[in-house]
């Protein structure tokens, strides 16, 4: 017996189906946002903003549980911490030659994809640090569920 | 060297932020080990900078050349204020091992305290206006968040007005930075006085110093702007009042005030006018607003506001005792404000009350809170021979010496009003008879007792920063580099040849 | 100039906000709409004549380029107002569980 998907949580059942096509979409032109950070505008912060728009879009059609099973509040805050730390490793990784935060990789060819020595790597540490940041602000925004005194 | 100010603590909170949520040993473990490495390294700082040319560290970030590049510059001034607010977080750190086993998620707490320590030790050694301001903000938000830490109904509104002041303050700060680099296009403070010198005065500068003193006046808790802080600092746990109150308001308001007036916009008879009215009325107020409390803790944050005062006094007469006695008068006061919170904290750990009426006769249940209490209360009022006497003197003498006769006056009588405030507190308090409710009470755990302790042995000795040996450490290089004023650009670079 | 002085206004409309409306989310809003507007200032100052967009792309004149600092400072000023804005929208949700209103006239728990 097929279960009604309008009992369940969540929004109606159009706006899943098209969910599960578009949420892809969302999460990779936010990974090229972050990846392309030192050929185009972009970088960290505003890739960061898209694929955390890519979770909430998750989280918004099918309900708070069913987010909550694919991304549990432990590993969130792990990833956050995570990205800090990858930020800050690669700054005193500069120590070894000689200043703290110093382009310690090659330069490369100009305008190609592996190139601008440690900023890539950067902008990525930034882009899991800002998802994952903004995913727990949303998910500490609609934390309460309080009855509205009449 | 000087970037591990700022790595250390940011490496630890994101460590906590990964696993500390399994045990709380080892959040307790990672955050003191931070706070502990940071206050060895400052103390390391002070004692290695005579052997630099010109007591002077400059660090090239990234190995670019200022003006292009960012730079962390450690003088006499920022060992000395970096020295007070390490010292100040490893002992509030030993005390929140034992105390915030009251509040739920200890690791929450102590990734915020070390985020709030980074911040304030990023915006001491930072040598760029727009790091300076970015490192402000830091140590502002993690602040607005420990104040709301307990969400009771009282202390999310002191948290909501706090936050709104600040985030006005804030603006005007940046809006002031942006006029700054709208005149002289450059961000780093040693080439703005450099810059700033070569043009002619104009209005510019004075609209720009206006929206400085309002902003970084409102952090500092200056009187026409200080309504926040009665709500914000008792609603606080106890020890993020006194951090609060013991440092932040030192480190974001009274140190960015000082550097960017001192070193870089350069003084001048009307602004050293504005800091000493400004100080004399901070102190009466905070003083005669401070009598008639009967909240022990909103009762001390009144009086964070009057001796407040007394610092910006000392800086606005611009000889060079008065600005001895500020600095040394900044010290001290982050010491005795610290333990007089401390102590709140403990007395609310064991009865669970702050209102002083409920109190009475703790005296003979709890010795160890209660003579701690007894040297900061007489070190606060100025009474010899602890360490506020000896600042409070100084600060009086070199008014004296400017022949400003009023100012020294009412310094006096805030004195006076001081002490009988302490009077008060220690009657209700600790003196008196125990009430029947409180026959049960036990002294507060050994980490409390270690850090009250500690503090108020510093109380009691720290008279000895005035002889010439420790004091060539630790003031004399923080009064010269005011002393200086716009000659620190100069310093700067000549070290970067 | 006339860019400049529509700043102020803008600033002056925030300041307002945040002065006098009595609703807790009317006054976030007029501090975030103070934070734009020094934002704006920012970002209009560093305009140059005749200038083009600072990214650097094979063949592209170097020259002529407005100002790409002014940019980085607006960027982390955004990041920082965005962590302060959330922060004061949770403590005002929080708020209006606490006292069931968002009228500041009633919440006037601490005096003295």
């Amino acid at each position: 017996m097929k279960k009604s998907y309008r009992q369940e949580a969540g929004m109606s059942l159009i706006v899943k189906v098209v969910t599960r096509l578009t949420v892809g979409l969302i999460l990779l032109y936010g990974i090229y946002i972050v990846t392309h950070g030192h050929l185009s505008p972009g970088g960290g912060f505003a890739g960061g903003v898209i694929i955390a728009l890519s979770f909430i879009h998750l989280m918004l059609a099918f309900g708070r549980e069913e987010a909550l099973r694919r991304l549990s509040k432990r590993f969130i805050s792990f990833f956050e911490g995570l990205g800090g730390l990858l930020f800050l490793i690669i700054a005193v990784l500069g120590y070894k030659a000689g200043y703290f935060f110093y382009d310690w990789l090659s330069k490369g060819k100009p305008f190609s994809l592996f190139s601008a020595g440690t900023i890539p790597l950067s902008y990525l540490a930034i882009g899991i640090k800002v998802t994952f940041g903004l995913f727990a602000i949303f998910l500490a925004l609609i934390a309460l569920k309080f009855k509205v005194k009449e | 060297m000087v970037p591990l100010f700022v790595v250390v603590p940011l490496a630890m909170a994101f460590l906590i932020v990964m696993v500390g949520r399994r045990s709380e040993f080892i959040s307790d473990f990672l955050s003191n080990i931070g706070s502990g490495f940071s206050f060895i390294l400052s103390c390391a700082v002070l004692f290695i900078l005579p052997h630099f040319s010109s007591r002077i560290i400059v660090y090239k970030i990234g190995g670019w050349l200022p003006p292009v590049g960012i730079n962390l510059v450690v003088d006499g001034l920022s060992s000395f204020m970096l020295v007070t607010i390490n010292l100040i977080a490893f002992m509030l750190n030993i005390f929140c091992i034992s105390y915030m086993r009251k509040y739920t998620a200890k690791w929450k707490f102590y990734a915020l305290f070390l985020l709030m320590l980074a911040g304030m030790n990023g915006i001491v050694v930072s040598g760029d206006i727009f790091n300076m301001f970015v490192f402000l903000e830091i140590a502002s938000v993690a602040s607005f968040a420990l104040v709301a830490y307990g969400v009771e109904a009282e202390e999310l509104e002191a948290a909501f007005k706090y936050i709104i002041m600040s985030a006005l303050a804030s603006s005007f700060i940046l809006l002031g930075i942006a006029f700054l680099y709208s005149y002289t296009s450059t961000l780093n403070l040693a080439d703005l006085a450099g810059v700033l010198q070569a043009k002619a005065p104009s209005n510019v500068v004075v609209f720009v110093s206006v929206l400085f003193i309002l902003g970084f006046g409102l952090k500092a808790a200056i009187v026409p702007f200080h309504a926040w802080l009665p709500d914000a600092h008792p609603s606080a746990p106890a020890p993020v009042s006194s951090f609060l109150s013991g440092v932040l308001i030192k480190a974001l308001g009274i140190y960015a005030l000082i550097r960017i007036f001192y070193n870089v916009l350069g003084v001048n008879k009307a602004l050293l006018g504005i800091f000493t009215s400004l100080g004399v009325l901070s102190i009466m107020v905070g003083v005669l607003l401070a009598i008639g409390q009967m909240d022990l803790k909103r009762l001390l944050a009144y009086h964070s506001i009057s001796q407040v005062g007394y610092i910006i006094l000392g800086l606005g007469l611009g000889t060079p005792l008065g600005i001895l006695g500020g600095l040394f008068h900044l010290f001290n006061h982050s010491i005795f404000k610290s333990l007089l919170f401390l102590n709140s904290g403990a007395i609310e750990y064991s009865i669970g009350t702050r209102n002083l009426e409920e109190m009475g006769g703790l005296r003979r249940k709890m010795p160890v809170t209660s003579s701690t209490s007894l040297v900061a209360s007489m070190a606060i009022s100025g009474v010899p021979p602890f360490n506020g006497f000896w600042s409070k003197l100084i600060i009086i003498i070199a008014c004296i010496q400017a022949h400003r006769i009023g100012l020294a006056f009412w310094a006096i009588v805030g004195s006076i009003l001081t002490l009988s405030s302490f009077m008060k507190v220690q009657k209700y308090a600790f003196f008196g008879s125990l009430k029947k409710a409180y026959d049960s009470l036990k002294e507060v755990p050994w980490s409390m007792q270690f850090s009250m302790v500690i503090l108020a042995v510093i109380c009691i000795v720290g008279g000895i920063l005035i002889l010439p040996y420790l004091s060539s450490l630790f003031l004399w290089p923080a009064k010269e580099v005011l002393v200086h004023g716009v000659g620190y650009k100069c310093l700067v670079f000549s070290v970067l040849r | 100039m006339s860019s400049y002085i529509l700043c102020f206004v803008l600033f002056i409309i925030g300041l307002y906000g945040i002065l006098r409306k009595r609703n807790l989310i009317k006054i976030i809003i007029g501090t975030v709409i103070c934070e734009y507007a020094v934002n704006l200032f920012l970002i209009i100052f560093g305009y140059r004549m005749g200038g083009h967009a600072p990214i650097h792309s094979p063949g592209a004149d170097v020259a002529n380029m407005v100002d790409p600092l002014v940019q980085a400072l607006v960027l982390t000023a955004i990041v920082i107002s965005l962590a302060t804005t959330a922060l004061v929208v949770a403590v005002a949700i929080r708020i209006y569980e606490k006292y069931g209103t968002f009228d500041i006239t009633k919440i006037r728990k601490l005096r003295g």
